[in-house]
């Protein structure tokens, strides 16, 4: 296994509050690898931590098998998309992109540049000032500048969140091209999960500074370790202490299967690709299903019965 | 709403109007009549006031007061710069320095202009201390020069390049700096190529709020200046009172007015530009 970064028990302590505590994550080279979690789990701090923002209160972080914790921002070869990119406004596109070659005394500025543009197809905007640019093009601008650099890991913080929402669906598969095509190991931070599970390969799911699980979105998804990683990659149904997710439930008029369970519909919701039907079991336990349209409609009132596969039980 | 606007507007309107305007207007009718014999005008109509300030003795003081005002701004910018700088980096401190910027305001900028007398003069701290530490064997001529001008105007106007910088430097947004660094980019880099550039807005109102009252002082030129650097605003100050010659003082400030209003439209005019 070829690892690029390495955190070791990582934590980050504040007089006030422990934003990151114990962490330990290996990433692979070449891997789109998510940290994900709810706002304030210290997944960004993770990430400032890893680009040298933020010095550890303890622990190590690797990049390349070697120790960086004691290196500065500007002497590590890791590169970030910040939130709202961070372009230099006093600058064109040009500029931005051409900051950091300098930095590195780079012989072929034009070329590089241009290589950079047309990756992410930009050329003939590198006269352009960032507040003359769109956002998903001063996004395209900000990874251009870190990739241009080549870098060992490009951190990218819920490079995302400042789009347009129809957007963004259109940015993340460009986002995963992008990976694929450049093979630059990508660190991204997000809170959305469904953007976790559509672009990585590994997922690293954080909660209250505390790494919770790592694993494939398979794994995580279907595979919870936590009740706190099963929730909150999905809505899940506590039926008796056993995890099932609403897609996973079937409703039926009749007995059926292994696992059956009566309920009574409270109510049926339309919303389109599917019905979602909240039920209530004999103890009052609310049970909601979310079944294809096509196997018919249901009533509040109505009396039905409640099964899963054994397969489809998250196991905690 | 209107009537509302205008209500809250009238006191300042009659203020500026009384005494500013009206005392505008009466300059510019003095400055085509002609002098009394004791002071004051006489009604004689003529332009031999404005013709008489293009006369070299006055071109060359205009001159060396635009220089002189253009020096001690450029000094307020290369300290002030540093200053608010280190300021809006020292954390929980910040306060307490910008008091200590502003604090100099709370005594007379007379007196404060006299300590510099008592600093610089021939028997004063400086030329004492040095005498008495053996470095020099005779008094260094410290006052009553361009350079204690200069150093007197620096000395007063500083804090009013220290504050519009250090506003906007705290109006920077953060994850440029780090964006910098994370470029690659040292703390010194990250100061002159993007710190700099980004305070230009500050640097050009520091500049203004110091370069105007520099181009009109004559209590810094008259105290610490002596009787060999004349500004203009001592030539406007000598007609109005020793010289009595109100209607040739009246020329020469509205020459003054009109010289900085142009500058001023044209600095608008660059900072009215979409980008700095």
């Amino acid at each position: 296994m070829d690892l690029v970064l390495e955190l070791r028990g990582v934590s980050k302590h504040y007089p006030t509050h422990q934003a990151v505590n114990g962490v330990s994550l290996t990433v692979e080279r070449g891997a789109f690898f998510a940290l994900l979690g709810p706002s304030g789990c210290g997944k960004t701090t993770t990430l400032r931590l890893v680009a040298g923002f933020e010095d550890a209160t303890a622990g190590e972080v690797l990049l390349n098998g070697r120790r960086i914790n004691h290196l500065k921002p500007y002497e590590r070869n890791v590169n970030t998309v910040f939130q709202n990119y961070a372009l230099f406004p006093h600058l064109t596109v040009r500029g931005n992109i051409e900051f950091g070659l300098k930095r590195q005394g780079i012989a072929d500025l034009a070329g590089k540049v241009r290589d950079a543009l047309d990756l992410v197809q930009l050329s003939g905007k590198e006269g352009r000032y960032p507040a003359e640019l769109s956002g998903g093009e001063k996004q395209r601008v900000a990874l251009a500048r870190s990739l241009v650099l080549q870098p060992d890991v490009l951190l990218l913080d819920e490079p995302l969140s400042a789009l347009d929402p129809n957007l963004r669906k259109q940015v993340r598969s460009e986002l995963k091209n992008l990976q694929r095509r450049v093979g630059t190991t990508f660190l991204f931070v997000t809170h959305d999960q469904e953007e976790a599970l559509s672009l990585s390969d590994q997922i690293a799911v954080m909660n209250k500074g505390l790494l919770e699980q790592v694993g494939t979105p398979e794994d995580i998804y279907l595979r919870p370790t936590t009740r706190f990683v099963a929730g909150f990659l999905g809505a899940v149904n506590w039926i008796g202490g056993i995890g099932v997710r609403p897609e996973a439930t079937q409703i039926s008029r009749t007995t059926a299967g292994d696992h059956c369970i009566p309920a009574t519909v409270r109510s049926s919701v339309f919303l389109g690709n599917c019905l979602q039907v909240e039920t209530v079991c004999g103890d009052g336990q609310c049970v909601v299903a979310e079944v294809s349209r096509l196997n018919g409609s249901f009533t509040a009132g109505e009396a039905v019965y409640l099964s899963w596969n054994a397969s489809d039980e998250l196991r905690l | 709403m209107n009537r509302l606007r205008l209500l809250f507007l009238t006191p300042a309107g009659i203020v500026l109007g009384a005494l500013f305007l009206a005392p505008l207007a009466i300059m510019l009718a003095y400055s085509f009549l002609t002098r009394g014999a004791y002071g004051g005008v006489t009604a004689d109509f003529s332009f031999e006031n404005y013709q008489r300030v293009l006369d070299p003795l006055y071109a060359v003081i205009l001159l060396r007061t635009f220089v002189m005002a253009a020096t001690a701004t450029l000094g307020c910018l290369v300290l002030g710069f540093p200053l608010a700088l280190f300021i809006s980096q020292s954390g929980a401190r910040k306060n307490l320095y910008l008091q200590l910027v502003i604090l100099p305001f709370w005594t007379s900028f007379l007196v404060r202009t006299y300590a510099w007398m008592f600093l610089l003069r021939d028997t004063g701290l400086v030329n004492s201390a040095l005498l008495a530490a053996g470095l020099i064997h005779a008094p260094l001529p410290l006052l009553y020069n361009d350079g204690a001008v200069f150093l007197g105007l620096v000395y007063g106007y500083l804090p009013f390049v220290v504050l519009p910088l250090y506003a906007t430097l705290e109006r920077l947004d953060k994850s440029l700096l780090e964006a910098a660094a994370d470029l690659g980019a040292r703390p010194w880099i990250t100061t002159t190529r993007i710190v700099l550039p980004l305070c230009a807005p500050g640097f050009r109102a520091g500049a203004l709020l110091v370069f105007i009252p520099c181009l009109g002082a004559y209590l810094t030129p008259d105290l610490l200046g002596g009787s060999k650097t004349v500004l203009v605003g001592n030539v406007i100050q000598n007609q109005f009172t020793t010289a009595r010659d109100w209607p040739f003082g009246s020329a020469v400030s509205l020459l003054l007015m009109a010289i900085v209003m142009v500058l001023l439209m044209l600095l608008i005019r660059r900072g009215g530009e979409k980008l700095i």
